[in-house]
């Protein structure tokens, strides 16, 4: 130990320590090294005084360029809040059926909508909007609330059974637990409902659909109506068309009419602007299959 | 291994474990409502089993004076197995977690089985359980073998290891049961992060007490960088895990700090653990092993110098480059930026003393995949810290934050720098260790090794293209002046590539487990005789006497 030997590989002397065998050469440091240590040290001066960088006591060195990321952002929301103005404030202005009537405008509703649709309903309702057991297809002419563009707004500002003062209620009772039909009448009333969606269906018997039709006036049709075309104004859904939120088989029907049913929606009014609401109501009416 | 100890030592380990066994009844009946309590068992268990063993080698005869003749090496061989369990373990996991975010379906409607729960198992299974296993396994071999010093005593590396690992099981199943206090890689709460305190400084005072005794005149490079590590983690981890516990019978703390203050100081941890534990730690095991294998001097003495305090001073600055574009002050941001960029130099200068090391032996790199990983190793620990300073800078930091950019980097760095590191330096000790003539089998270290490199390139690759796609999207704007994609849109767009990132994960994970079965069939094999050289032996006290001047 202590001797300095020269590495006959690089041609470099050792340092003449040696540690289990493992020994280090004394190499100079690279000049490039120092070159680079300095480059990144200048770039970093540069910065430190173009940009807020030390701090001094309760404040910090602003920097020659003033900048401000704060300000910075406050000014690029409000230049993009202004190339935006021209559609913004009509669609604001505008009623519906002026929008619906302006193809430029509804170019606007169908690419914006698109992404605040992903961004705030998709996780319940699909990308698509086709909806999931539990969650409305929104593309079909079939809507608790009313399909109207005005209609669909105020279902997004309020919600459904949500925390929202005003919000749209509405509840199936459940017919069974509670009590209030047999099950041997339950069963009659399902095999009327499914009749009416669905009048092909071989294995109901015709007095079973007789006497579910008459237990159906007394107990649904308030809610759902004579016709079972249901009741926008109650939130009440149409039991003859093909579409069904928790399911339109014997079982599915039969759990709904036993156990009750209580959808939820949220509020957005507090999320969402009016502009928002308006663009996705718009989005979701020309969204919609044009079939019945 | 409790033959090991001497008497006065074996009553000591009585005497903690009954401390430990106190501790655990407590937290069981104080916690009995809480995941508290089933740690507090879980303790009370740990001191059980340690209590059985200490007790029934307890009357075996005191070890010869003859063992002072030797290094203390038992300690490392636990420290390695242990490592390569957590590597298996905690790489599945990580592998389970990149299928679940294919099909987030995958949780069978389980909270210990979602997303947020399984993560933490993977990140601290691979940095604490695997990464922090091989520091310390391979710190005890090399401040030993560089200072020419056996451990001052058998109870305290024992101590630290089972401590440890007792630390990682608790914040391992305290994750799955819910317990975090929401800090990234400090997830552990208020009890285990005591725990570690004690235990981390213990460790500290076992390597300076091993470093007290040397018979080498000067420390070597790869002790100062495992000092490093082992300091600076004592003090991030003390500072950042500041929090008062609800109640003595809860797991759950709140910070004490708030806001921005709290996000800052978390960063600061978040990033020189980045430093000092994934980095210092590593670089110390590369200095020892990579000249080691090579058979090559370190290149150069002075760059090691450079490097070590280019590191040590920069990295402290860099934490906050990930808070760029929060409602941290811009000026902290400028800092971070400016010294993210400035640490570029001496981590290069770090890697280019590691490669230039190899000059005159790479024709031993080409025929030895153990060396290769160490090669490799100092490649991609290079290539991160380019990209590292790269991302750091704001603009570019615009882009990339948030998204799987940063996850591909994170993995360039654990898979690319940390493991291959560590599965070289385990490679090259396992012989060395179990005094065997090489691995049980070569050709699987070799199939190791590709499927490690395949499996970092593939994962890095995805990550890549995912991140900077992801990164795009979100600040795309359509005509009408409004955000293009939504949040799904994109998610839709990293579906092949987060496929590939599981498949490459996969590639890695079956790597590791290739390594435990070689290491394992390695240790059955029969000893090799081989008589030990003066080398391979600590220098007795009146050996050797420090040099004047030095």
């Amino acid at each position: 130990m202590g001797k300095e030997e020269r590495d006959p590989h690089t041609g470099y002397l050792t340092t003449g320590h040696e540690w289990n065998g493992i020994i280090e050469l004394n190499t100079p440091v690279p000049r490039i090294i120092y070159f680079f240590l300095g480059a990144a040290f200048l770039f970093s001066l540069v910065y430190w005084v173009l940009m807020p960088t030390w701090p001094i006591g309760t404040t910090y060195t602003k920097g020659l360029l003033g900048s401000d990321q704060r300000a910075y952002v406050d000014n690029t929301i409000k230049q993009a809040a202004l190339e935006r103005a021209d559609w913004t404030a009509q669609i604001e202005k505008e009623s519906y059926a002026d929008i619906q009537k302006n193809p430029a405008l509804m170019n606007v509703v169908r690419e914006t909508g698109r992404t605040l649709f992903g961004d705030n309903c998709a996780a319940c309702h699909g990308r698509d909007a086709h909806g999931a057991k539990g969650f409305p297809n929104l593309t079909t002419q079939s809507w608790l609330w009313g399909g109207t563009p005005e209609a669909i707004a105020e279902t997004i500002r309020v919600g459904i059974n949500s925390a929202h003062p005003e919000t749209r209620s509405s509840q199936m009772l459940a017919f069974g637990k509670d009590g209030m039909l047999p099950s041997a009448d339950i069963d009659k009333v399902v095999a009327f409902v499914r009749s009416l969606s669905n009048p092909a269906a071989k294995d109901l018997p015709a007095d079973k659909v007789a006497a579910g039709k008459m237990l159906f006036a007394t107990n649904c049709a308030s809610c759902h109506g004579e016709d079972a075309k249901g009741n926008p104004e109650v939130g009440a859904p149409n039991l003859t068309d093909p579409y069904w939120i928790y399911g339109g088989d014997a079982q599915s029907i039969e759990t709904t009419v036993w156990g009750g049913r209580q959808g939820h929606m949220p509020t957005w009014e507090s999320r969402l602007s009016t502009l928002d609401r308006k663009i996705l109501a718009l989005y979701l009416v020309d969204l919609r299959k044009p079939n019945p | 291994m409790i033959a090991q100890l001497t008497k006065n030592e074996r009553q000591v380990a009585l005497l903690i474990l009954l401390a430990l066994a106190v501790v655990g009844i407590a937290m069981a009946a104080g916690g009995r409502h809480d995941p508290f309590g089933a740690h507090g068992a879980l303790v009370l268990l740990a001191a059980i089993v340690g209590s059985f063993a200490v007790i029934s080698g307890y009357y075996a005869p005191e070890p010869p004076e003859s063992r002072l003749d030797s290094y203390y090496d038992d300690p490392s061989k636990a420290g390695i197995i242990l490592a390569m369990i957590w590597a298996v373990i905690a790489m599945f996991v990580g592998d389970w977690v990149a299928w679940l975010l294919v099909n987030p379906n995958l949780t069978f409607d389980a909270g210990w089985a979602s997303f947020g729960r399984l993560r933490p198992v993977h990140t601290s299974g691979v940095i604490f359980g695997f990464g922090g296993n091989a520091l310390i396994a391979t710190s005890y071999y090399v401040m030993q073998r560089t200072s020419r010093a056996r451990m001052p005593d058998q109870l305290t590396p024992w101590f630290v290891l089972l401590g440890y690992n007792l630390f990682c099981v608790i914040a391992a199943t305290g994750y799955l049961m819910g317990v975090t206090q929401s800090k990234e890689y400090a997830e552990p709460e208020w009890y285990a992060d005591i725990w570690l305190v004690i235990v981390w400084v213990a460790y500290f005072v076992l390597y300076l007490r091993t470093l007290a005794r040397r018979k080498e005149p000067h420390i070597y490079v790869a002790n100062w960088y495992y000092l490093a590590f082992i300091l600076v983690v004592a003090m991030l981890h003390i500072v950042n895990n500041l929090a008062v516990p609800i109640s003595w019978g809860s797991a759950k703390s709140y910070s004490l700090f708030s806001g921005v203050q709290d996000a800052m100081t978390e960063w600061w941890y978040g990033h020189n653990a980045v430093a000092f534990f994934l980095t210092s730690g590593f670089l110390g095991m590369l200095y020892y092993y990579m000249p080691k294998r090579a058979g090559r001097p370190i290149y150069s003495y002075r760059m090691s110098i450079i490097s070590f305090w280019g590191i040590t001073f920069f990295y402290m600055w860099a934490g906050s480059h990930h808070l760029h574009y929060t409602a941290l002050p811009q000026w902290v941001q400028s800092l971070g930026m400016t010294f993210s960029v400035m640490l570029l130099i001496p981590s290069w200068v770090s890697a280019g003393n590691a490669l230039m090391t190899l000059n005159g032996a790479w024709h031993k790199v080409r025929d030895d995949a153990v060396l290769r990983f160490m090669m490799v190793a100092a490649v991609f620990y290079g290539l991160t810290t380019f990209e590292g300073s790269f991302m750091a800078i704001r603009p570019v930091n615009s882009l990339s934050h948030y998204t799987d950019w940063t996850v591909g980097h994170v993995h360039a760095g654990a898979l690319g720098w940390v493991a291959m590191i560590t599965f070289g330096a385990i490679y090259a000790s396992v012989p060395w260790l179990w005094k065997r003539e090489a691995m049980y089998s070569a050709r699987l270290v070799e199939a190791h090794f590709w499927l490690a490199v395949g499996g970092t390139v593939i994962y890095v690759f995805a990550m890549w293209n995912s991140g900077i796609i992801q990164g795009l999207m979100w600040r795309t704007y359509n005509e009408s002046g409004t955000l293009a994609y939504s949040f799904v849109d994109s998610l839709v767009a990293m579906h092949p590539y987060y496929i590939a990132r599981a498949v490459g994960g996969l590639f890695f994970l079956l790597g590791a487990v290739i390594g435990l079965y070689n290491i394992w069939m390695t240790i059955r094999t029969a000893p090799q005789a081989a008589p030990e050289t003066a080398a391979d032996r600590p220098v007795l006290a009146g050996g050797a006497v420090l040099q004047a001047g030095e």
